[in-house]
């Protein structure tokens, strides 16, 4: 059984035993314990019933660990002793994303404790996604679980927070053995099947979109390459055609939103051939949807580039002027910009400045280049490929 | 085995022997010097003698407590701060010539002109827990 088919697998079975009785909190402890096992003992040859296995197992380690906790023995009374045979076949894993992305947790928080009960990794692959020690990711979904203990089970929540938090996944993180952007692609998958918004469509769809570009936005050493310069030739066209339909639904039903909006950005990149064909024009009227739901110095950012591509250089510096100085990456567009004006000397120094504000060492080095290749072009004269920024 | 701390340094180390500014190079250089941290990290992990390794952004700032009740102080950054931590790389060696040895190799990354920059790297022990025999 491959590891997604297992992951899969352990929402179901944390619904079983709630079901049943058991409190969430231990019962995630218990099913936990199980995929661990799981991992250790199946190898090569699973069971049968990888699922019943899972049951059976992460039951007895709940029964186990209510035991053991004297000031447990009233929750071990109220759940049935021995497993009762039939379980109602209920897929509780939309609940379990609900509660995961409580209102209450903090954000990385709720991308812990969704990894762990919704996603099925283990507290170690979690860690090392996230670079911190394996004590204190342990802590982390501790603490969550009991910030939402007293919150229901059967309660809907709000997609939204859950959306973001799937978005948080997609976006950010290290990668240990586990591809978190795949992981939060499976995840949003499994939550457009269960529910009827839009807008969990939408997020899908850009998540596949971008996700289409992975191979071209990196060298193997890990440079950031433009979106300009991007061998397009390895795009994911399959991921593609899949984004673009399920967008093209969601759009349909007339209730736009961001991710919807994002997605279509994106989906307008990929229809480009070659970076000359982008159709940039409505690629800014997007942006100017976008930001009718979410005004950000970041969206605003992005439209400048959008604008400067659509209406030339000094209409995206235009666009730029009027963002907030302080708003990420401002400089590193401005760089750009002027390059694309004609003014070197202002843009190799705006690169350099850029470089040092960067959020991230690939960006800084990304910016460095910039800044060294205009530097060169100013002291030899020599037409070189101008770059994005 | 021993922990060492490779200090790097935007500000506070002495003048390295070829320092010109990195967005003064050519993007050759520049490439150069990435693939060469980038190796030295690589052949370390290989080793067995990698911990850790960081960069830091160059603008941060002081902190500290106000008093009761109210929220903490906070200051800067401060241009005139003597020295300021460009970042790290964390190494478990055999001893501490092993540690000297391989920040002189971390100092030789080329830098303009495909030279050794020759930075001044600070190279700092870790304070070890106790051993378990004592006597």
């Amino acid at each position: 059984m491959d590891a997604p088919g297992l992951r899969e697998l352990v929402p179901q079975v944390l619904g079983v035993l709630v079901r049943r009785g058991a409190d969430f909190a231990t019962a995630e402890d218990a099913v936990q314990e199980a995929l661990v096992r799981a991992i250790s003992t199946w190898g090569e040859r699973p069971p049968d019933d990888p699922k019943g296995w899972l049951i059976t197992v992460a039951w007895r380690a709940f029964l186990d660990m209510a035991r053991s906790d004297a000031a447990r023995r009233e929750r071990e009374r109220r759940a049935a002793p021995e497993p009762p045979a039939p379980v109602p076949a209920v897929d509780d894993t939309l609940q379990l994303y609900f509660l995961c992305a409580h209102p209450d947790l903090s954000p990385s928080s709720a991308v812990a404790l969704t990894l762990r009960a919704v996603g099925g990794l283990t507290t170690r692959q979690i860690a090392e996604a996230y670079l911190v020690p394996e004590a204190t990711m342990a802590q982390r979904i501790s603490r969550a679980k009991r910030t939402v203990a007293g919150a229901g089970f059967q309660r809907p929540g709000d997609v939204r927070t859950v959306m973001r938090v799937l978005y948080l996944i997609f976006n950010e993180g290290y990668s240990g053995d586990v591809d978190l952007a795949a992981e939060a692609i499976r995840l949003t998958r499994q939550l457009a099947a269960a529910v009827q918004e839009p807008e969990v469509h939408g997020l899908l769809a850009l998540m596949l979109l971008h996700h289409a570009r992975r191979h071209s936005r990196t060298r193997p050493d890990g440079a950031i390459v433009p979106l300009a310069e991007q061998d397009r030739s390895r795009w994911d066209t399959a991921l593609i055609a899949e984004g673009v339909v399920i967008l093209q639904a969601a759009l349909a039903r007339d209730r736009l939103g961001e991710y919807q909006a994002q997605a279509a950005i994106a989906a307008l990149h990929a229809d480009a051939p070659r970076v000359e064909e982008t159709d940039w024009e409505q690629i800014v009227e997007w942006y100017d949807e976008l930001l009718r739901f979410t005004d950000t110095p970041v969206v605003r950012v992005n439209r400048a580039v959008a604008v400067g591509e659509a209406h030339g250089a000094p209409a995206g510096l235009a666009a730029l002027a009027e963002v907030d100085p302080d708003a990420p990456r401002r400089d590193a567009v401005a760089a750009h910009l002027h390059e694309r004006n004609g003014e070197l000397e202002v843009a190799a120094r705006l690169y350099a400045e850029a470089a040092q504000r960067a959020p991230s060492l690939a960006e800084r080095e990304h910016l460095v280049r910039q800044a060294a290749r205009v530097n060169q072009v100013l002291r030899h004269g020599s037409p070189r490929e101008h770059g994005a920024g | 085995m021993a922990k060492y701390l490779l200090l790097k340094h935007y500000r506070g180390a002495p003048e390295p022997v070829n320092g010109t500014p990195m967005d003064e190079w050519t993007p050759e250089e520049v490439e150069a010097h990435i693939r060469y941290m980038g190796d030295f990290a690589a052949k370390l992990e290989a080793s067995g003698e990698f911990v850790d390794g960081q960069a830091l952004a160059p603008e941060g700032m002081w902190v500290r407590y106000d008093g009761e009740g109210r929220p903490p102080l906070t200051d800067g950054p401060f241009a005139e701060t003597k020295d300021l931590i460009a970042g790290w790389m964390v190494i478990d060696v055999d001893s501490q010539e092993r540690a000297i040895e391989l920040a002189g190799e971390l100092s030789a990354a080329p830098g303009a002109g495909g030279r050794p920059i020759h930075e001044w790297l600070e190279v700092r022990p870790f304070l070890a827990a106790p051993p378990t025999v004592t006597d």
